[in-house]
């Protein structure tokens, strides 16, 4: 479904300056139909930015992006979005003005019943009949916020659906809620992909492939039994491909009973 | 009563009303200058004055669930209508009033209409009050509006304006000026949109006399292009009382915007809030609804029209 060839993307190291800092340096990789990738390694190493380059938000400085066998390097974000591509900010925009129904509307394309809505919230653990007409602006709590986000992304039902850090500001409770959907939709069969860029030992289990990013390069690459070991995360050691900071995990009272 | 309307006019007052044609109930319909139609209802009559243009509006005690319509139209260039309308609102009533003026002006010459309405709101009575100015057509003659709006609200009554200029108007000066009494409250919502090189001034002056008296002002504008936005409200209070003042402006091009939100108190009780935000549109929010397949006009557009929705 989507193939990474030798992308390279280097900013320059202060603003206007000719010497460039490497933040993805050669990554290829290959990300076939109904799989599940978790991203993950420690911060700074590259994860969000290769998201961004998937979906067109960077533009990488050489290399190639293949997605269902379409070249797509050069083309916009939007153009990408229409092919199939989907994305799930890990600090969510928001909207003065526009109500949580008109936003899931835009995600998925069109009109949405109430039913449908309702659908999208409770997956990830929101009860709707207090959030449909709410509007998406700094009335909201930053984790009722991100599952609106991700909400968005099950309404535009993509081929190839990206979530970074998905879990970041998200209470206990409605992550247990939203691993449950994550493995509900993307262990069917459907044609589908997605991949997270995540922390959370819970998602990275359910991984069909985990891939370990230090420095903007693979370092390690494989299933969860192959790479899970190395991680460290049980043991909280300074291993293999370890953390230099523990998950954000912020826990609040949202009541998730829906 | 029968009438004929244009399809210019149709359109305008559709756009005033978003009721096709004449509305039912109490209506007063203004065209150029002239009473084009009316009608009163049982509990709501409508007079013409006899001092000054325009009408009195009599609601009487315990009307629930009326709208009074009150558009005024103008498609006759080189014109200035000045009207004054006067809503009497008798105690324990709740009503919504729409009014607002559409000019379509396809000439040279300006087109200006200056609506002073007054609202007088007795105790326990609830009033919604919807006032859109919009302004058309192809010629490069002015097209001005200048309201006035002055409410008085007596004890426990609530008032909710929602006055929105929608585009299309070349220069505006909107005056608003209310007294609150005890145990009452007034919503003013304005929204405001200018292009091209067009002006509008909001001023307003809302004094909170009465204990537990309270106000919310909320402004949302869009300045594009070469356009300028001065928004200017003051609230004071001279009494426990409650005030949130809340400007909130995106600005495009070159416009320029000026908020000047003032808060005065007059009473160590009173508790007075004022916040003003002016800025372009965030980047991260078009990156959104691109990820979401818009263009990024389309982003652009859809985010203005939910801020002034």
């Amino acid at each position: 479904m989507l193939e990474l060839k030798d992308i390279v993307f280097e900013v320059p190291v202060t603003e206007g300056s000719s010497e460039t800092k490497r933040i993805i340096d050669g990554i290829s990789l290959s990300i076939d139909t109904d799989k599940f990738v978790v991203i993950t390694g420690p911060n700074g190493g590259g994860k969000s930015t290769l998201a961004k380059l998937i979906m067109g938000i960077e533009k990488p400085t050489s290399g190639k992006i293949i997605f269902k066998g379409q070249d797509i390097t050069n083309l916009p974000i939007t153009e990408r979005a229409r092919l199939g591509i989907g994305y799930g900010f890990q600090q969510p925009a928001r909207f003065k003005g526009m109500k949580v129904k008109k936003l899931l509307e835009l995600a998925a394309g069109k009109r949405l019943p109430m039913l449908a809505c309702n659908e999208y919230l409770s997956e990830v653990g929101l009860c709707s009949a207090n959030y449909l007409t709410r509007e998406v602006d700094k009335s909201l709590s930053g984790g009722e916020l991100k599952r609106i986000e991700i909400a968005t992304v099950l309404a535009a039902n993509p081929d190839l659906a990206i979530y970074d850090e998905p879990e970041a500001g998200i209470d206990l409770w409605s992550f247990d809620r939203l691993t449950q959907t994550f493995e509900e939709l993307y262990k069917q069969e459907n044609g589908k992909s997605i991949i997270i860029i995540s922390h959370q030992e819970r998602i990275i289990e359910l991984a069909d492939e985990i891939v370990c990013l230090r420095d903007g390069k693979i370092e390690s690459q494989g299933t969860v039994e192959e790479i899970l070991p190395q991680l460290g995360l049980s043991a909280k050691s300074n291993s293999y491909c370890s953390f230099t900071e523990p998950p954000d995990l912020h826990l609040t009272e949202i009541s998730t009973n829906c | 009563m029968a009438v004929d309307l244009s399809p210019i006019d149709a359109d305008l007052l559709k756009t005033l009303t978003d009721v096709h044609g004449i509305p039912d109930g109490a209506y007063n319909i203004r065209k150029d200058g002239e009473l084009l139609t009316r009608s009163s209802s049982a509990n709501i009559e409508i007079a013409t004055k006899t001092d000054n243009p325009g009408i009195d509006i009599f609601i009487k005690e315990g009307t629930k669930g009326e709208k009074v319509y009150i558009p005024v139209i103008m498609s006759k260039a080189g014109m200035t209508d000045v009207v004054y309308n006067t809503f009497h609102v008798a105690d324990d009533c709740d009503v919504t009033i729409i009014a607002g003026c559409g000019i379509h002006n396809d000439a040279h010459e300006k087109a200006e209409h200056d609506g002073i309405h007054t609202f007088n709101i007795g105790k326990n009575s609830r009033v919604k009050y919807i006032e859109r100015h919009y302004g058309e057509g192809t010629g490069d003659g002015e097209r001005v509006l200048n309201p006035v709006t002055k409410v008085y609200m007596d004890s426990d009554s609530y008032c909710e304006m929602e006055l929105s200029q929608i585009g299309g108007v070349t220069s505006t000066q909107r005056d608003t000026d209310a007294e609150v009494g005890a145990g009452s409250k007034l919503v003013l919502l304005e929204k405001l949109l200018t292009n091209g090189d067009q002006v509008a001034v909001s001023n307003m002056k809302v004094e909170l006399k009465g204990e537990d008296s309270s106000v919310q002002v909320i402004s949302r504008s869009v300045a594009q292009d070469n356009s300028k936005q001065t928004f200017n409200p003051l609230v004071i209070g001279e009494a426990p009382c409650n005030a949130h003042v809340q400007c909130d402006a995106i600005i495009m091009g070159n416009a320029t915007v000026t908020a000047i939100p003032g808060i005065e108190a007059a009473h160590e009780d009173a508790q007075l809030v004022h916040e003003a935000a002016i800025g372009k549109i965030a980047g991260d929010q078009i990156t959104k609804l691109m990820t979401l397949g818009l263009t990024e006009e389309e982003a652009e557009a859809e985010i203005l029209d939910d801020f002034l929705s």
